[in-house]
């Protein structure tokens, strides 16, 4: 066996030229890259995809640290160094995004994070495959909808009008149940629709993993007398923690987002205050009404945050001994 | 194996509480459907449908006759298919060389791909570049940010790298180059993964709605998501639900019955997701 893959494409076997040793890994690295010249040709299109989409817009936000004008370019307008890091801090609208972004996310972390845990479990438990497959097949589809369809179910549901609930509630003679335009019930409604849709499939790669738990352990686990519930705690939920502690990780590290659309499609005006997070600042600040250069600093924070948070998960993941994401 | 008492009330209780979770999933859908079937003189007339005494297509026939609603659906099939193609074709063929090992400067590639995953620019700079390609009120501003991303270039070479090597060497001595293996004989053996993959490019075009509303400010080349946001929750059904049709259904049906065509598309391949997406999202839990 040769130490390198076999290829056949070895150019034909260049004769060495053994005194001149500094040239040879020259003409090896020459000699590669003719070879694989089609292939680099191929690999082409998918860089220039990634220098123009993905790069480009990271040398974008130097706009971030100018007062940035269309028609000036990025090149030449002006530099204004954290002149609007240092606006967007003093505002009192940051403390309000922070508030909510955090609340959404901390409501979300601890009601909808555990679910799909305790959901595969569940899942794992029952001893009927048919049933099983029907259950997995009805709350693995939500995710598949876009949110635009989500929350136009919410509305046809809830709304204080036309809603099914308050229908219902007007056949029993209760009074009407706000939700859509209830400022209380803004970061719940949020939580309760992101489990709706993604609880059920969140199941799957916990599912995955138990899984790969050897049957022997539960044997053992029941002739040592553990219950069905002492199973589950003692051998199903040690062999999933490694998965449980990578997306932990990557939660963390989304923890300065609030999907988007999911928070503009629910917000109006009876909620905005407690419905305003980054990106819903961002795009009407930056979009609508066109202050590039002070919204894009926002996004640069939120992306700093964010990327400094999933690394430094991961890294304290490592010294508490678990496996990392990267 | 005889089950013990504790064992059989935890099967029961445990059957109970998945049927409520997939019957509060479900529920919404049923609601909906039956809504929108209902004929539309018994809505006006009941104050709650639970069960229709008379079906009826008029909220469907309606809806189906308005200009803006059929096109959007156009539009979307169009992102859809397009998007897709071009989508398989970027990622998959970069996906291919990064897993060929013989590749000089294959990790320096990968680990620039991957950078992208762990940091994202956010929205301004994506606007700003689009609008500095033109791309505003094109169909390009909606596929070609979404042609690729960290995350399929590393599910896809994962593919890739299990694909086993004899053949393209043989095809290497038979005077192949790279691209032509890659076309004739690494893309018709990876179909089914690709399809797989498309189907998931497929969903996510149909269901593409911020891009949409941000680059297409002609609303005539809506996508029907944008479409439903506007009908289901800005409610301004007037100008895009008029037709020539003479009656119109009640709003909410008409809703309703626009639910469930933007359903439709996703429950058709819902079979062929469900019988790949396992493998999708379990790639992502791997160690890359």
């Amino acid at each position: 066996m040769s130490p390198e893959p076999m290829d056949a494409y070895t150019a034909p076997v260049q004769p060495r030229p053994a005194p001149d040793q500094s040239s040879r890994p020259n003409r090896r690295l020459r000699s590669d890259l003719k070879r694989d010249r089609w292939l680099y040709l191929l690999a082409l299109p998918g860089i220039l995809f990634f220098i123009v989409f993905k790069y480009f817009p990271m040398y974008g936000l130097v706009i971030a640290f100018e007062n940035y004008s269309p028609f000036k370019g990025i090149i030449r307008s002006e530099w204004v160094g954290f002149a609007h890091f240092e606006r967007f801090f003093s505002n009192p609208d940051f403390l309000l995004l922070l508030r909510n972004t955090m609340a959404i996310n901390f409501m979300k972390l601890f009601l909808f994070f555990p679910l799909p845990i305790l959901l595969a479990i569940l899942l794992n438990e029952l001893r009927s495959d048919k049933y099983k497959k029907l259950i997995q097949t009805v709350v693995y589809l939500p995710h598949f909808l876009s949110w635009v369809l989500i929350c136009g179910l919410t509305y046809l549901l809830f709304a204080t009008g036309d809603g099914f609930v308050n229908k219902v509630l007007a056949e029993l003679g209760a009074d009407k149940w706000v939700v859509l335009t209830n400022p209380k019930l803004f970061w719940i409604m949020i939580t309760s629709q992101s489990i709706w849709k993604e609880a059920g499939w969140g199941t799957i790669i916990f599912l995955a993993a138990i899984a790969g738990v050897n049957t022997q352990l539960y044997e053992a686990a029941t002739i040592d007398g553990a219950g069905r519930l002492r199973r589950m705690w003692h051998v199903t939920l040690p062999a999933i923690r490694t998965v449980i502690v990578i997306l932990l990780i990557l939660r963390i590290g989304e923890i300065m987002d609030v999907g988007f659309e999911q928070v503009f499609l629910m917000s109006n005006g009876a909620v905005s205050e407690v419905a305003d997070v980054f990106d819903t600042y961002v795009y009407r600040v930056g979009v609508q009404q066109g202050q590039f250069s002070f919204t894009a600093a926002v996004g640069l924070f939120k992306s700093i945050v964010g990327l400094t948070l999933v690394l430094l998960s991961n890294w304290l993941a490592k010294r508490f001994g678990e496996e990392g994401v990267y | 194996m005889k089950l013990s008492t504790g064992d059989r009330v935890f099967n029961w209780i445990n059957i109970v509480l998945l049927g409520i979770v997939a019957l509060i999933t479900f529920f919404p859908f049923y609601y909906v459907i039956v809504v929108s079937f209902t004929d539309p003189t018994e809505y006006l007339r009941k104050a709650l449908i639970v069960f229709p005494e008379k079906w009826s297509l008029a909220s469907y026939e309606y809806l189906l006759s308005t200009p803006f609603f059929v096109k959007s659906l156009g539009s979307s099939a169009y992102l859809a298919i397009v998007g897709t193609l071009c989508s398989l074709a970027i990622s998959s063929s970069l996906a291919y060389c990064l897993s060929r090992r013989r590749m000089r400067g294959r990790k320096a590639i990968m680990l620039f791909v991957l950078v992208t995953i762990l940091f994202s620019p956010g929205i301004i700079p994506n606007y700003m570049l689009i609008r500095e390609l033109h791309l505003i009120n094109s169909y390009w501003a909606i596929i070609m940010p979404a042609l690729s991303s960290g995350w399929n270039v590393l599910l896809l070479k994962g593919f890739f790298d299990s694909l086993p090597t004899e053949l393209e060497e043989a095809a290497a001595i038979d005077g192949c180059n790279d691209i032509s293996i890659w076309l004739r004989i690494i893309l018709p053996l990876s179909l089914p993964a690709l399809a797989a993959f498309g189907l998931f490019f497929a969903v996510g075009y149909w269901n593409t709605f911020f891009n949409a509303m941000l680059y297409l400010t002609d609303s005539s080349k809506w996508p029907v998501q944008v479409i439903l946001q506007n009908i289901l929750i800005n409610a301004s059904t007037g100008d895009l639900l008029s037709t020539a049709y003479t009656e119109k259904p009640p709003t909410e049906t008409l809703k309703m019955a626009a639910v469930i065509i933007a359903t439709v598309p996703i429950l058709l391949v819902y079979p062929f997701l469900q019988k790949h997406f396992a493998k999708g999202a379990l790639v992502g839990s791997v160690k890359g």
